[in-house]
């Protein structure tokens, strides 16, 4: 994409230019407020030249900037302010707030993003304030929970949250319907029994739908089954997948949310990734023992592309679609796709398997190469 | 008060201020007052918000085996910050010298290795730190030719055919042009003037293209402009010289006829550098067939040359001298578009190229007319009339060869 550049601008540029007395320290005034905020990327003439015969991005994201990171946002979730109703259901209260956040999503490269953020996630929890995330904070939960999050819109343009679950008209998140769009500086309150147990996910729904899902507006909503509510061998099941039971402990969880970032906006991503960073497990795979069993939420909220995928080298996984079922829907694969909003949950083992680097990746091979690609290290 | 005193008083303090001082007040003010508007920055209202103006032009594309070399340099007004590089959707490792930041008018050589395919299209896409991209798309792959010694004989060749011997084998036409009448010769010098139109048409199409690789601020099109104006200008004032301003002596039409082989020269260096460039981005495939065509398509500029000196008698040391003038500059033209191609050089040979042949034009045209005045006839004559068409007929019709 070229910006062409009007005759006026370029003559005002050109003036400041030339006249440098007066303009060198006029032009740092004159500068769009938000170039400041960038932190340059390393000069990458030092590079060694072994490291860069090969393809990917160079150099590093800070993710301290970005105060979130993908491998911890494999691992964390956002319980909420926990507490019990009258009649003995579990109460979980969130406050979540939209921002516009930039946030880097390759190394040197910033995306006007916008984004949720609650207090009880471990960000923030951790940054001692609300940080604001791409994706939104996973909320975990278990089905049957009283769900009350109050919705407060800290951006510039009209929010929701619109949950993929069961719930009444009035709490869809969605223009027109209950409170409809949440207008910057309102807030709102989305109240329900979390239903069904899955693997789901939550998004803003006011228009246009793409540009609000695109920019950030999303995230994981992971109901765990209730064992209580089942008995024999999938009572056992439902143990593992309740992050209540000490049976979830024994299992290596993982929430991989698949995302694109249109940085130019021409309806085409330029970045793919699990967790907003382009290779981030590339760079720092991710470390699995090879007696424990993995479980990986997958859900896919790429624009722009019909569907993702998940493709595990090497080896083959059972799939649950949607996470609804206790039972997988998929046996032996290795490759799954997903449309927009589809997700299911992943479970594999490396059981006995040779120590070492398994990657994993979309299997288009253009979602891969731009950033969608990574490693799982198996260790001995 | 005494009137003339008071004019006194109000000049005296001005009168002594130095010249210099004069001269650079309104400067000084015009500084303060750029100044006061950053200060106080009465636009902000409207340019808060908006995002940096990037712009990236890619100004060469070197390919080697497994490897690529990007010229880039920032047009746009503000700072630009490369951050990644995709090559047909992929991230691509790279290295970039001197520094990723790019200040306004600053380049960057960019650095990468990367398994290309022979003969086969990739795009470039560069993406800034504020995710704004910029692509460039190879066509053809294909290695980039390395100034060793090999390749420069291997160029010079490519322009000694392109230019040095088409002209030279219309030149060998001057002896049956001396041969012909009054009338053929008319016919001739109008064919002269045919292809010549077509030449202006043909550079100045050549021009537009070219300033459309150049950023922005170098303004292209008016520099081409700009160049032919003054090179026009140039060009009349050498001729307006004493002893050359007589038309019709054989210095005159020497002089016409040298002015030509110049005009010629710098046409022939501008598809000199066409030829080059297209070798060197990888169109090597048409190349040959290029060639060929640009001999075909260059023969008559010969006959442009002798026509208006048939009836003299030019020694073969003046041929050859025009010859060079004429012919030479497509071998200098290969170089330069196969080794160093610069569109703003470009641009502003076109552009001399342009002025020169205007004035060619213009001065056979006058050269027509004295003879049309001696025979009494009006130069717009049917002869002369059929002549211009065929000439740029010719032209037309071969750059059929040539054009894609």
């Amino acid at each position: 994409m070229q910006i062409n550049l009007s005759r006026r601008e370029f003559l005002k540029a050109g003036i400041l230019s030339l006249l440098a007395p007066a303009g060198a320290a006029a032009l740092a005034k004159i500068a769009p407020e938000h170039q400041t905020t960038l932190t340059p990327p390393p000069i990458l003439q030092d590079h060694d030249h072994s490291s860069h015969e090969s393809m990917g991005t160079v150099g590093k994201v800070n993710h301290a900037a970005n105060q979130y990171h993908p491998a911890e946002m494999l691992k964390e979730f956002d319980y909420g302010k926990v507490s019990q109703l009258d009649n003995g259901q579990t109460l979980r209260e969130y406050l979540f707030m939209a921002e516009d956040r930039e946030i880097e999503i390759a190394p040197g490269v910033y995306f006007p993003a916008w984004v949720y953020g609650s207090p009880s996630s471990p960000e923030s929890i951790r940054a001692g304030k609300i940080v604001g995330r791409v994706p939104g904070p996973s909320i975990r939960c278990v089905e049957g929970d009283r769900i009350r999050i109050t919705f407060v819109n800290a951006g510039s343009h009209p929010h929701t949250i619109h949950f993929h679950g069961i719930h009444g008209a009035s709490m869809d998140g969605v223009p027109g319907n209950g409170d409809g769009s949440i207008f910057p500086g309102q807030s709102t309150i989305y109240e329900f029994d979390a239903a069904p147990f899955g693997c789901h996910l939550y998004h803003c729904h006011a228009l246009p739908l793409k540009r609000h899902v695109h920019k950030g507006l999303y995230g994981a909503f992971i109901v765990d089954p209730d064992p209580e509510k089942y008995s024999g061998r999938e009572k056992e099941i439902a143990k593992t997948r309740n992050h209540l039971y000490t049976e979830n402990e024994s299992v290596n969880e993982m929430m991989m949310l698949m995302n694109g970032f249109d940085t130019n906006f021409d309806g085409d991503n330029e970045v793919y990734a699990v967790n907003s960073v382009a290779f981030a497990f590339m760079n720092e795979p991710i470390k699995i023992k090879h007696d424990q069993l993995q479980r990986i939420y997958l859900i896919n909220v790429t624009e722009f592309d019909p569907i993702n995928s998940l493709h595990i080298h090497a080896n083959f996984f059972d799939y649950y679609d949607h996470g609804t079922t206790l039972q997988p829907t998929l046996k032996t694969v290795d490759t799954i796709m997903q449309c927009q909003a589809q997700r299911g949950i992943v479970e594999i083992s490396f059981k006995d398997f040779e120590p070492g680097r398994y990657m994993f990746h979309a299997h288009q091979s253009e979602f891969a190469e731009l950033g969608w690609m990574g490693f799982f290290e198996v260790e001995a | 008060m005494d009137t003339k005193k008071d004019t006194n008083t109000q000049n005296f303090p001005v009168r002594k201020i130095p010249t210099w001082v004069i001269a650079v007040f309104p400067l000084v003010l015009l500084a303060g007052l750029i100044a006061l508007f950053v200060n106080t920055n009465p636009i902000q209202v409207t340019t808060s918000e908006l995002p940096p103006i990037e712009d990236l032009s890619f100004q060469r594309v070197n390919l080697t085996r497994d490897h690529i070399e990007i010229k880039v340099t920032n047009s746009g007004p503000d700072q630009v910050v490369i951050a990644q590089i995709i090559i047909d959707e992929a991230y691509w490792n790279f290295e970039i010298d001197p520094y990723n930041s790019l200040g306004r008018l600053e380049s960057a050589t960019i650095h990468m290795d990367y398994p290309w395919v022979e003969t086969e299209p990739f795009e470039i896409v560069i993406i800034t730190s504020s995710g704004t991209t910029f692509a460039h798309e190879v066509e053809l792959a294909t290695e980039s030719p390395t100034a060793n010694a090999q390749q420069f004989l291997a160029y010079g060749l490519v322009g000694l055919y392109v230019g040095i011997i088409p002209v030279g084998l219309g030149l060998l036409w001057f002896p049956a042009l001396r041969r012909m009448s009054q009338k053929g010769i008319g016919f001739v010098l109008a064919l002269t003037v045919g292809l010549l139109v077509f030449l202006l048409v043909d550079t100045f199409l050549e021009a537009i293209e070219v300033a459309h690789l150049l950023p922005g601020v170098f303004q292209g099109i008016p520099l081409t402009l700009f160049a032919a104006i003054l090179t026009w200008l140039i060009i009349t004032a050498i001729g307006s010289q004493q002893t050359i301003a007589e038309r019709s002596s054989p210095r005159g039409r020497k002089f016409i006829a040298s002015l030509i082989a110049t005009g010629i020269g710098f046409h022939n260096l501008g598809e000199g550098l066409v030829v080059g460039a297209a070798f060197a981005l990888g169109e090597a495939a048409l190349g040959s067939f290029l060639v060929i065509g640009f001999i075909l398509h260059n023969i008559t500029e010969g006959i442009g040359i002798a026509a208006p000196v048939t009836r003299d008698k030019p020694g073969l040391s003046w041929f050859t001298l025009m010859l060079f003038i004429a012919g030479g500059p497509a071998i200098l033209g290969t170089w330069i578009g196969g080794f160093a191609f610069s569109p703003l050089l470009a641009v502003i040979f076109l552009g001399v190229g342009l002025g020169a042949i205007w004035q060619v034009i213009f001065e056979v045209g006058l050269l027509m007319q004295r003879d049309a005045q001696k025979e009494n006839i009006s130069v717009v004559n049917w002869v002369n009339v059929l002549g211009l068409a065929i000439g740029i007929a010719l032209m037309y019709f071969t750059a059929f060869l040539v054009k894609f």
